[in-house]
């Protein structure tokens, strides 16, 4: 019966255990409900040229899908980094969520357009198929035409580097260092 | 002239404190085409999980997503879809994290377990605990630790 007296230690190790691990989680981290199927269709105008796009226009592959909008903050901070990837080779197309053309066309002009193609998705229609809860949010799309990844939050350096670039292997070279300028 | 206006301002207060419970959701109007209808929007949009701002339930979110789910929940109860099918619809969209009685899988086993495995837990702590009390207190003591401990009561104190 000696081992009893250390039930109480075993308890608290297994909690502090459990609290520790806990620290280290990001609780609005969601999965993607939508990992490993294809990209839902859609049938939206594109943001430059009006014309009605549909998943099909997301013809080079594998690509990132980048949800952004003029109203989030965060999208300011990461458009560096997306036309640093963009120079590298690497397709990106953007989800214009819930924003208003004109702002966005004006975006573009000003800060640059890393975007092979610009869906408006003005009603957020696309964005609610995707289970889109928050901009930015960026997606793989790999050669299939499947959500191969989810980041939600600003694409950075780092975490391109720890999640993405396995899809993207010729991006490995040095990215421009400018990127990395809007970490947080 | 003055008692009517009392009675009105009266009723008015009360009128308001009726209301209060209602206006902790969110304020928005919508036409449902059947009381059945709306009870289950009232129904739904509390057992659906806002996924932005996650301890809140989409009828009390500000959120716009919470807004934009709202929306989709009203017009798929317009269109005749089931509960089940309207459940199935966000899950497929932003998992089972949307709904605050997730189905059992993988992940939420734990989850749906964990009640019967503390009750069980503690009904066994409970049984050890009954089972061995007795026999920790039947021990007695010898008469060299009685004579002991009489010794020490009658010790002066300092």
């Amino acid at each position: 019966m000696r081992a009893k007296r250390f039930i109480p230690l075993v308890a608290f190790a297994v909690l502090a255990g459990l609290l520790f691990r806990g620290l280290s989680i990001d609780p609005t981290e969601l999965p993607a409900a939508r990992l490993g199927q294809p990209f839902p269709d859609f049938a939206q105008p594109e943001l430059n040229s009006g014309r009605q796009i549909s998943v099909s226009a997301l013809s080079e592959l594998p690509a990132l899908v980048n949800v952004w909008a003029t109203w989030c903050y965060s999208c300011r901070v990461e458009h560096p980094y997306l036309l640093a990837l963009a120079e590298q080779g690497v397709p990106i197309y953007g989800l214009n969520y819930k924003d208003e053309p004109v702002k966005a066309r004006e975006w573009l002009a000003q800060l640059g357009d890393p975007y092979q193609l610009n869906v408006v998705d003005k009603e957020g229609s696309v964005g609610l198929d995707l289970g889109v809860y928050g901009a930015p949010e960026t997606y793989v799309v790999d050669a299939a035409g499947h959500i191969a990844h989810r980041h939600v939050g600003v694409l950075d350096e780092a975490v391109f580097q720890r999640d993405f670039i396995r899809w993207f292997p010729a991006a490995a070279s040095p990215v421009v260092a400018v990127g990395s300028e809007g970490e947080q | 002239m003055k008692i009517a206006l009392r009675v009105l301002i009266r009723a008015a207060i009360c009128g308001q404190l009726w209301l209060a419970p209602v206006v902790l959701a969110v304020i928005e109007t919508y036409e449902f085409s059947s009381p059945d209808l709306e009870l289950r929007y009232h129904q739904l949009s509390q057992e659906l999980r806002c996924p932005k701002c996650q301890n809140q339930n989409i009828a009390d979110s500000n959120a716009p997503i919470a807004r934009d789910l709202r929306v989709v929940l009203y017009e798929q109860l317009e269109q005749g879809a089931t509960d089940d099918e309207i459940l199935a619809f966000m899950v497929a969209r932003y998992g089972e994290f949307v709904r605050y009685r997730p189905g059992v899988d993988r992940n939420t086993v734990l989850l749906w377990a964990a009640p019967g495995l503390l009750l069980m837990l503690g009904a066994v702590g409970l049984l050890f605990h009954f089972r061995q009390r007795p026999s920790a207190r039947s021990t007695d003591l010898t008469e060299a630790e009685q004579a002991e401990i009489t010794r020490l009561l009658g010790e002066p104190r300092d």
